[in-house]
């Protein structure tokens, strides 16, 4: 029988026993549906706790020290990671990783632990520069107010907890004004050449040392961020005021290297205290940092900890899913239990259509077709009660954490591959549901079963 | 020596049913011949074999042992693949209780056995009509069976028989459910078809006079022997 017959007959069949066939196929959607809720919810918390991860630039990025900086004063000299001599960190090493492939953006860690003045109150914090492609991150999605208007502009942007200090109502900080009391270096034999030069690689740390000003700058607050967009990484720390790094390099404020390079004497260049190294994606991380590893510098990344993370969501995905299909099996023996009614019922219908000279393969056909068309009708069916479970569940979830005065997260995700898994497994099991009633059907003797009453 | 234009040759066949440790022999060493284009009764008591030796020519089921030959093929031999292609084509069925599907308009079940073939839908609407007004029902077309006479309902059945224009009508007690008079207008419509197009046919019957009238030859059964076989005329 041609398909478009075949299928015209099975839908005229399934219509027939409208009522059973629908509770088969309400059985089928629930299983499904159970099965899209659990795994959704499990791709979404994995999705929430993969973007958390990824917008504190943890897991794309690279971070880049020289390699004596791992031998600490007083502690024991590192074995060697690679063969190569060990390098500085100049700002040659930092044009020549910048041209690695899958390298973003190459820039250094400005960080300063200082003391800040609002309202005519002290306060200390660590100030971290920010690069202009942290915008693009997420971790600056939903904050109050806006990030920087430009590269080189005397704005800053708070850590909330640290807006919280300076005003409970973070809201009213922006637009005000706040007074960063830093200390700038300056070289005790000053070039005049160098002022031209690049800011945070600049001729303060040849030998000989520099000397400490204490500076002010005013600073225009531009926006509150709930995240931690400068989060510690590398021991240094959490930045809670954010400026535009371009600033901050520009500032030539002391940092903790400085002291410890003066003291070690051991260049005649300007170098960095660690290098930011921002990769295309995390896959390619691990390949970026064999490579700066390769050039003689230290290279360390938490791509480790990102394997692990995924490990324990496949397994928390998998074992959503296995305890969702105990529906869908209970489902599939409903199928098995409406197929096996209609091979009763339709005995001498089978007998009139194998008198008429239908094949053995075609009597199979019609009941798989059946079969497959309620998996198709239930696996859409669930897909959207599950869709609709999640988005209760989703919806719960955000009441209660706004009530605990927390911000809303999206908890559940459906993935196109869960779609189209969903409706494909529900197709599968509903047509392995319908083998024994279709070979049974095949197999009826077409004498007795025109016999049948 | 056998005639070798016979539409229809059996040489001893046998169809024995094993029930616990008893043989049923609902037909036992029959053999035959029944030329192309001849009208055949077989008659009997209820039991007699009949109805199983009509199901073995029809291809529904195999003999024990001996062969059904239609049309040079020996149906105990072929795949049931290829019995199912052989009812498609080369045989059509009428049963007593007409066994149209009930949920289907006469136009649906008349194009049941086409879908079955796989004849192109462009073909399938006027052969169906074609089928139903050769038998009068042309303007019944939307009917449901449960709309229809008896009478209506067994000129269907031939109807749906003949759609896919066998060589052979094989009618079961096809007036088994019928007044005489529906009956009789019965057989007249399949001895026309006998006539034109030109049909070989077999009809289980046990109403002796009808088919005295309406049959070529008889073949009497009694207890899975064939008893007599003989032209009526």
């Amino acid at each position: 029988m041609k398909p478009r017959d075949l299928s015209d007959l099975a839908l005229r069949n399934l219509r027939e026993a409208i009522l059973r066939n629908s509770l088969t196929t309400l059985g089928i959607a629930v299983g499904v549906a159970s099965l899209v809720a659990m795994l959704s919810l499990g791709v979404g918390l994995q999705q929430l706790a993969a973007k958390r991860l990824s917008q504190s630039g943890l897991f794309d990025s690279v971070i880049v020290t020289p390699r004596m900086n791992l031998r600490g004063m007083g502690r024991a000299a590192m074995p060697p990671t690679s063969d190569k001599e060990p390098r500085l960190l100049d700002e040659d090493a930092r044009q020549e990783i910048s041209r690695l492939p899958n390298v973003v953006e190459v820039y250094p860690q400005v960080r300063f632990f200082t003391e800040v003045r609002y309202d005519g109150k002290p306060f200390a914090t660590m100030v971290a520069g920010m690069p202009e492609s942290s915008k693009a991150s997420g971790s600056f999605d939903g904050m109050q107010g806006a990030f920087f208007s430009g590269a080189g502009v005397n704005e800053a942007i708070l850590q909330s907890e640290f807006a919280k200090e300076l005003s409970p109502q973070t809201s009213t900080l922006i637009g005000k004004e706040l007074v960063l009391r830093y200390a700038e270096r300056q070289s005790l034999t000053p070039n005049p050449a160098d002022s031209t030069a690049a800011p945070a690689a600049k001729s303060e740390s040849l030998p000989g040392g520099f000397s400490v000003v204490p500076k002010e700058l005013r600073l225009r607050i531009v926006g509150v961020v709930d995240t931690e967009p400068a989060s510690g990484f590398g021991g240094y720390g959490n930045g809670r005021l954010l400026i535009p790094l371009q600033v901050a390099s520009t500032l030539r404020a002391a940092q903790v290297n400085d002291l410890r390079d003066i003291v070690r004497g051991t260049s005649s260049k300007p170098t960095f205290a660690s290098l930011t190294v921002r990769a295309k994606g995390p896959s390619y991380v691990e390949a970026l940092e064999a490579s700066i590893k390769n050039m003689g510098f230290g290279a360390f990344s938490l791509l480790d900890a990102s394997k692990s993370l995924r490990i324990f969501f496949s397994v928390f995905d998998l074992l959503l899913g296995l305890f969702s299909s105990l529906a869908l099996a209970v489902a599939t023996l409903g199928i098995v239990n409406t197929l096996v009614m209609a091979v009763l019922e339709r005995r001498r219908e089978i007998g009139v259509l194998k008198a008429l000279g239908a094949a053995d393969g075609d009597v199979k056909q019609l009941f798989f077709f059946e079969a497959g068309v309620m998996g198709l009708a239930g696996g859409i069916l669930g897909l959207f009660l599950g869709w609709l479970i999640g988005r209760a569940l989703n919806f719960g979830t955000v009441l209660y954490l706004h009530r605990q005065n927390l911000p809303g997260v999206d908890i559940f995700s459906v993935p196109w591959w869960l779609v189209l898994f969903a409706i494909g497994f529900a197709i599968f099991v509903s047509l392995v549901a319908g083998l024994y009633p279709a070979s049974r059907a095949a197999r009826l003797n077409p004498v007795e079963a025109l016999r049948y009453e | 020596m056998p005639d070798t234009q016979a539409a229809i040759r059996l040489e001893h066949v046998s169809r024995h049913y094993t029930m616990g440790e008893a043989v049923i022999r609902a037909v036992d060493d029959v053999s035959f011949d029944l030329p192309a284009g001849e009208f055949l009764a077989l008659l009997g008591s209820s039991g007699s074999g009949k109805s199983t030796l009509l199901n073995l020519i029809a291809g529904l089921d195999r003999p024990t042992s001996g062969s059904v030959i239609v049309d040079s093929e020996d149906l105990s031999k072929v795949s049931s693949l290829e019995l199912a292609r052989y009812r498609r084509q080369t045989v059509g069925m009428v049963f007593q209780s007409f066994n149209l599907l009930p949920r289907m308009t006469l136009e649906e079940n008349v194009e049941l056995p086409l879908r079955l073939a796989e004849v192109e839908r462009s073909d399938r609407a006027a052969r169906v009509r074609e089928s139903l007004e050769r038998v009068g029902l042309g303007k019944r077309i939307g009917h449901r069976p449960s709309e229809l006479s008896g009478g209506e309902q067994q000129r269907a059945a031939i109807a749906r028989a003949l759609v896919n224009r066998p060589k052979i009508l094989l009618a079961d007690e096809p007036t088994g459910n019928l007044d005489s008079a529906t009956g009789e207008s019965i057989l007249t419509l399949l001895r026309e078809i006998q006539k034109n197009p030109g049909m070989t046919i077999v009809m289980v019957t046990h109403e002796r006079p009808l088919a005295e009238r309406f049959a070529d030859r008889l073949a009497v059964m009694g207890d899975g022997k064939l008893l007599s076989n003989g032209a009526t005329r």
